[in-house]
This record gives structure tokens, C-alpha cells and sequence, in this order.
């Protein structure tokens, strides 16, 4: 079975391959070699031989076929991987859901591997009573399901100075969305009595970074989530396993993960990743803070530079998310020619507030060099800007919060390029 | 198994509702308190509460002078920030990059760009060094708070003693720098106008730059210098 299979399964891909070059020349559509296509014609093993049993695979894991839709690095952005960022392959994925063995990671020391029993959160500072909770404690508070995107504010920070990553895993890959499982935040203050003063509050994590960050008392008691389920699973361990704060529409950076300490305080502590981090150069030598929300914004995931078109001309889905930490989208427009002319995209599937939503635009391709670009309007009203837009408004050196519209080349052979336009 | 669930049902609902037990369903769950969690102990507070505030809360009983910093710093942060505070390959630069935040390459150090001397003794304290953090002493994160102000020229005096007594009354040279958020008047935000949909531009698009020209993706070499932090 194995070595005629091995060889069978190398032909089917080789003949895969040619139908794929075949079609890529122009002729379009399935063709049948003479006699009969050989994945019809063919026995297959599958077709005969058993496959494994049930739980060969405990937890499961995709298709090998599907081996090269991983998260991916760009080594040379950081000095080490531990404080590092690795990017989600946006451009081979759908619907508006991220697998959590996807979910890109942002780490300021490394993955913290905790074991849940010896996981404490404490609340203290101006609080009536400060408390120490155990994960068996917080499971016991009433929960809630929501579906939000966290987007790292440096997401197509790159990008700021012109076009410079070929991809949008690269481009736009520092994002993900799931359904979090957790308790509302506002339950946990409440449990210890927030003091009038208490206008602020203090997130820490429990990892070798101590990551902290201020957080307004009004956001905190809104819809912050203290969550430690993620697509219905226990979160995993590099987002934050066993308990991470969800703080929704705001910057990845403020969702402190492996988190153990709430501080009730009533100024903002100014900490490291609020003042030497996460704020916003402008042109002026003046720099923004506390630029918490994500702006609105939106990208063509495939066709994309990762993500070619093989098919030739003809028919042809685009197809982007969209998203906004104001709230919904109200709609999104794909443009072919750089801008000069929009065309209202079809958005399908769930729209949540503070969500992915996803975006198609079905078109007939003439075989044309094309300039693909996506503009996002979210229910505020707000309409995803130009880059030269923002770099007008804020000089080339914010690093973070670049929501600017993404333009990709198509070129005539089917391949795409990340480009910047006039 | 009752020949008479209904019953069985009241009885329950009778006896839960003796015993306080109220099912809520449609309705917000209840607020606090729900008598979850135990108090945190003050040594248990003290162990995890090591944050510190630009007026000075949180700070240690302590000191540490620019000359013990400098010791400590030759042996615990040397091989990643240079003997300067230069930064080593891409570790971060600490000191230097005065007046480039108006620059092209701006260069944003602790002496150039961050507010708050609080934020340097509490992200030394809780941070540093990278891979064994926590293991300084209260003293010795003094001492390298004066050694990191010394190499920005921001104390000159080798002798000087940095402690929770003077520590507030250091000033950092870009303190005043720093706005809130007003991203949402910026002029495209501004207009609220619906987008043009149809002859936007007066000419086709042309292209102005190309990522495959820079070539930096990964699988190729070289490196553009953008940065993600």
C-alpha cells in the first residue's frame, strides 16, 4: 500500500500541478485529459483502502495538504524572538473566525507556561476589599460569549515609510478574532468595591515582562472581559493561558495576558509600555498617548502577493475583512483601478460590534494589470483613510495605528505585488 | 420516575426558593457581592504591588549612586545596551538621540524621549534584565536609575546619589512633549462626507513605490529597518 500509494499520490499532484499550469495559460475551467480525468478515472486509496480510526488524531490538526497555512516571523524586525511578533496567514484563511493555533503572538518575554492551580488574580489599591481570586473562584462569576478582534497597535507599522512587506500575513497579519469566554471585569471590581477615587486601573501580567498598562475605570466597567476560553477551548498558552483581560476595540497591547493583578488607582501609572511604547510620534516632535482605539480599517486577503491567481481570467472572488474598534461596518467598497472608481463589496456572515467582518467583490478579470485596494466605513461614519492621508496628518514615524488603505498590483500573469499609488 | 412530575417540580421550586436559591435567566445576573475570592493578605499585596507612579508612589525605601550604578550595569546590562547605553545589534539604545524626534531617523532613548523617571526605575524593577527579571534589589535598581540618568547627561555629577527622597524632583527633558488623543480631528476623519465612488482621481493611479523593489519579505536577505515596537 505504501510505496504504490506514495507513487500514486505523486502523480495526482504532479497532474494537479499541470492542470493548475494549464489553466494558468488561459484556457480556463477543468480539463480532462483524453480519456477521462485520472482523479475520476483513477482508483484512489482512498476510495479502497481504510483510513485511521477514530481517535488516531485525539486533537485533531488540520490536513498535511494544509501544512504551509502557519503563523510566520520577520526575524529581522526584533532583536529576539521572546519579545517578538509572529503573523497570522490572513491571506489562506475565511470567514471571520481565527483557528487558535493560528492567532498571531505578541510576546514581551516569552510564552509563559502556568500551571492553573498556581494561578492567582488579585485585586487591590482603592478598592474596599482587596481579593485574591483562583481560577476555580473566577469560573464561578456569570459568563459571557463574545466575538471581538484584537489587532496589535503596530499592525502595518511597517509599512508607515512606503510599501516594504509582500504579504498581508505581513502586512496586516498582526490580528486575529475569536469568540472569548470570560466574566464581564465589572463583576470583579464590584466583588471588591471600587473607592470613588478609583478612576483608574492597573493591568499586569504574570510573565517575566510584567507587562502593565492604565486603563480607564469607564472602559473597565463597560465591556472589558476577564476571559480564559477562546473558540470554546482554554485559551492557549501564548495568549495568555489561563486568564487574559479582553479590552474590546482597544490596542492588543492593553489585552494583558497571563493576567494576575487588577489595580485600582486614581491617575495613570505612565509605565514603560504607555510612554516609551505605544505612543505616537507625530511630524512635530510632539507624540500622541493613550491612542487606544483602533481606527477603521480593512485589506484584501486574497487575491494577495501570497496568494497569486492561478485560474487565469474569468471569474473571480476578492475577497478582505474588514473591522473597526468604533463598532460595526456599515460597508466596504473594493476599488480595480487604485481608486479612480469604487464598487460597494458584499459583506457576509456575522457583523458584530468591534469584529472581523468579511468582505467578497465578484468580478469578471479580463486579464488586465489591476490596482486592488479595500476602503472600510464603519456605523460612526468613519471612513478608512489613504496612507498618504494619514502621513499628511501625522508625519512617517507614529509606528503604530496605520489603518491606511492597502493597494496590491495585479499583474497579467496572475501575481500580486504590495505597491503604494499616487 | 414520579407518577407525578409536576408535583415534583413545585416541590422543588418551593424548596429552592426556602433556601434563597432564585434562578435568574433573562435577566442581567446580579451584582456583587457574590462572596467570591478571599481577602488579599498585606504581605501578599507587598509581593506583587512593586508599581510605581510618576509622583513617586510605590517607591522603595532606598538609594543607589551614579558610580554603584555604573558597576552594576558593567555586569548585569552591558551585554545587550553597550558599555554607554548604545544598545549592542538591536538591543535598545538607552541613552543619546537628543533633538532627532524631529528627524527622519528619530532615535527614542529614556534621556531623548520618555517622560517619567518613574517609568525607569519601574520597568527596570519589574522587567530587567531580560531573562532574570526581578532579581535586582531596591538599591541596585536606584543605582541604575542614577547610572541611565548620568549616560543621557541628565545628572553630570558622578557622586550623585539617586533615592526615594530626591526622586521626584528629577526632571526628564521631553516631559512636555506627550498629547492626549485627538486623532479624531485629523482633516480626513473631519469631513463625514460619503467617499467618491466614481472618477476619484483626475488621472489613472500611478504606482510610487514597490515592496518587491525593497525586498525584505522574509526568504529573501537584508533587512529595511522597520520596527513593530
Amino acid at each position: 500500500m505504501t510505496g504504490e500509494g506514495t507513487s500514486r499520490r505523486s502523480f495526482l499532484m504532479r497532474s494537479l500541478a499541470l492542470g493548475g499550469a494549464a489553466a494558468f495559460a488561459g484556457t480556463g475551467g477543468s480539463r480532462a485529459a483524453e480519456g477521462g480525468d485520472p482523479a475520476i478515472t483513477e482508483l484512489k486509496d482512498w476510495n479502497s483502502y481504510l483510513g485511521e480510526g477514530v481517535v488516531a488524531r485525539p486533537y485533531g490538526t488540520p490536513s498535511s495538504f494544509e501544512a504551509g497555512v502557519v503563523r510566520r516571523d520577520v526575524p529581522w524586525l526584533t532583536a529576539d524572538a521572546t519579545s517578538s511578533v509572529s503573523f497570522t496567514p490572513l491571506h489562506d484563511l475565511d470567514g471571520i473566525i481565527t483557528p487558535n493555533g493560528l492567532c498571531f503572538e505578541r510576546h514581551h518575554a516569552g510564552i509563559a507556561e502556568i500551571p492553573p492551580d498556581e494561578h492567582r488574580l488579585m485585586i487591590n489599591g482603592l478598592v474596599d476589599r482587596p481579593l485574591v481570586f483562583t481560577m476555580d473562584d473566577l469560573k464561578r462569576f456569570p459568563r459571557e460569549n463574545r466575538v471581538y478582534f484584537l489587532e496589535c497597535a503596530a499592525n502595518s507599522g511597517m509599512e508607515w515609510r512606503g510599501a516594504q512587506l509582500n504579504g498581508c500575513q505581513f502586512t496586516h497579519g498582526m490580528i486575529h478574532c475569536v469568540m472569548y469566554t470570560g466574566t464581564p471585569l465589572r463583576y470583579l471590581l464590584e466583588e471588591a468595591g471600587v473607592k470613588t477615587a478609583g478612576k483608574w486601573l492597573l493591568a499586569e501580567g504574570a510573565d517575566a515582562s510584567a507587562m502593565t498598562r492604565s486603563i480607564p475605570m469607564e472602559k473597565a466597567l463597560d465591556d472589558c472581559l476577564v476571559a480564559w476560553k477562546m473558540n470554546g477551548e482554554a485559551l492557549r498558552p501564548e495568549q495568555g493561558y489561563p486568564v487574559r483581560l479582553v479590552v474590546p476595540g482597544w490596542e492588543g497591547n492593553m489585552w494583558v495576558k497571563w493576567l494576575r493583578r487588577l489595580e485600582v488607582g486614581d491617575q495613570p501609572w505612565e509605565h514603560r509600555e504607555e510612554t516609551s511604547k505605544y505612543t505616537d510620534l507625530l511630524a512635530s516632535g510632539k507624540a500622541r498617548k493613550f491612542t487606544w482605539g483602533m481606527e477603521v480599517k480593512s485589506v484584501i486577503t486574497n487575491p494577495s502577493p501570497q496568494a497569486p491567481i492561478t485560474h487565469g481570467k474569468g471569474r473571480t472572488v476578492v475577497t478582505g475583512l474588514a473591522w473597526s474598534g468604533n463598532g460595526r461596518i456599515d460597508r466596504v467598497d473594493v476599488t480595480l483601478d487604485g481608486g479612480r472608481n469604487w464598487h460597494e463589496a458584499r459583506i457576509d456572515g456575522p457583523s458584530l460590534p468591534m469584529a472581523l467582518h468579511r468582505f467578497y467583490y465578484d468580478f469578471e478579470w479580463d486579464g488586465s494589470q489591476l490596482l486592488l485596494q479595500s476602503r472600510a466605513v464603519d456605523d460612526r461614519g468613519f471612513v478608512q483613510p489613504t496612507k498618504n492621508e494619514l502621513r499628511a496628518a501625522r508625519g512617517d514615524n507614529s509606528i503604530y495605528h496605520n489603518n491606511g488603505i492597502q493597494t496590491w498590483l495585479l499583474t497579467a500573469d496572475g501575481g500580486l505585488e504590495n505597491v503604494e499609488v499616487s | 420516575m414520579s407518577k407525578f412530575p409536576e408535583a415534583l417540580f413545585l416541590a422543588g421550586l418551593i424548596a429552592a426558593g426556602a433556601a434563597g436559591i432564585v434562578a435568574v435567566s433573562a435577566e442581567e445576573p446580579a451584582g456583587a457581592p457574590l462572596g467570591l475570592g478571599r481577602v488579599a493578605t498585606e504581605s501578599e499585596v507587598a509581593a506583587w504591588d512593586i508599581d510605581v507612579r510618576p509622583d513617586g508612589q510605590g517607591l522603595p525605601v532606598g538609594s543607589g549612586t551614579v558610580l554603584e550604578g555604573e558597576a552594576i550595569f558593567e555586569m548585569q546590562c552591558a551585554s545587550c545596551h553597550g558599555d554607554f547605553g548604545e544598545g549592542r545589534d538591536r538591543w535598545p539604545v538607552l541613552a543619546g538621540g537628543f533633538d532627532t524626534l524631529t528627524r527622519a531617523r528619530p532615535e527614542k532613548t529614556i534621556g531623548s524621549y520618555w517622560p517619567y523617571l518613574s517609568t525607569v526605575y519601574d520597568y527596570i524593577h519589574r522587567a530587567m534584565p531580560f531573562g532574570s527579571a526581578q532579581t535586582l534589589g531596591d538599591d541596585e535598581v536606584y543605582a541604575l536609575t542614577a547610572y541611565v540618568l548620568y549616560l543621557n547627561d541628565i545628572v553630570t555629577d558622578e557622586d550623585f546619589e539617586l533615592s526615594n527622597e530626591n526622586f521626584t524632583s528629577i526632571e526628564m527633558p521631553n516631559a512636555g512633549a506627550f498629547v492626549p488623543d485627538d486623532r479624531e480631528q485629523e482633516a480626513h476623519y473631519k469631513t463625514g462626507a460619503e467617499p467618491c465612488m466614481v472618477d476619484c482621481k483626475p488621472a489613472p493611479a500611478e504606482i510610487t513605490m514597490r515592496a518587491q523593489v525593497l525586498d525584505v519579505t522574509p526568504d529573501s536577505e537584508g533587512a529595511a529597518g522597520g520596527q513593530v515596537d
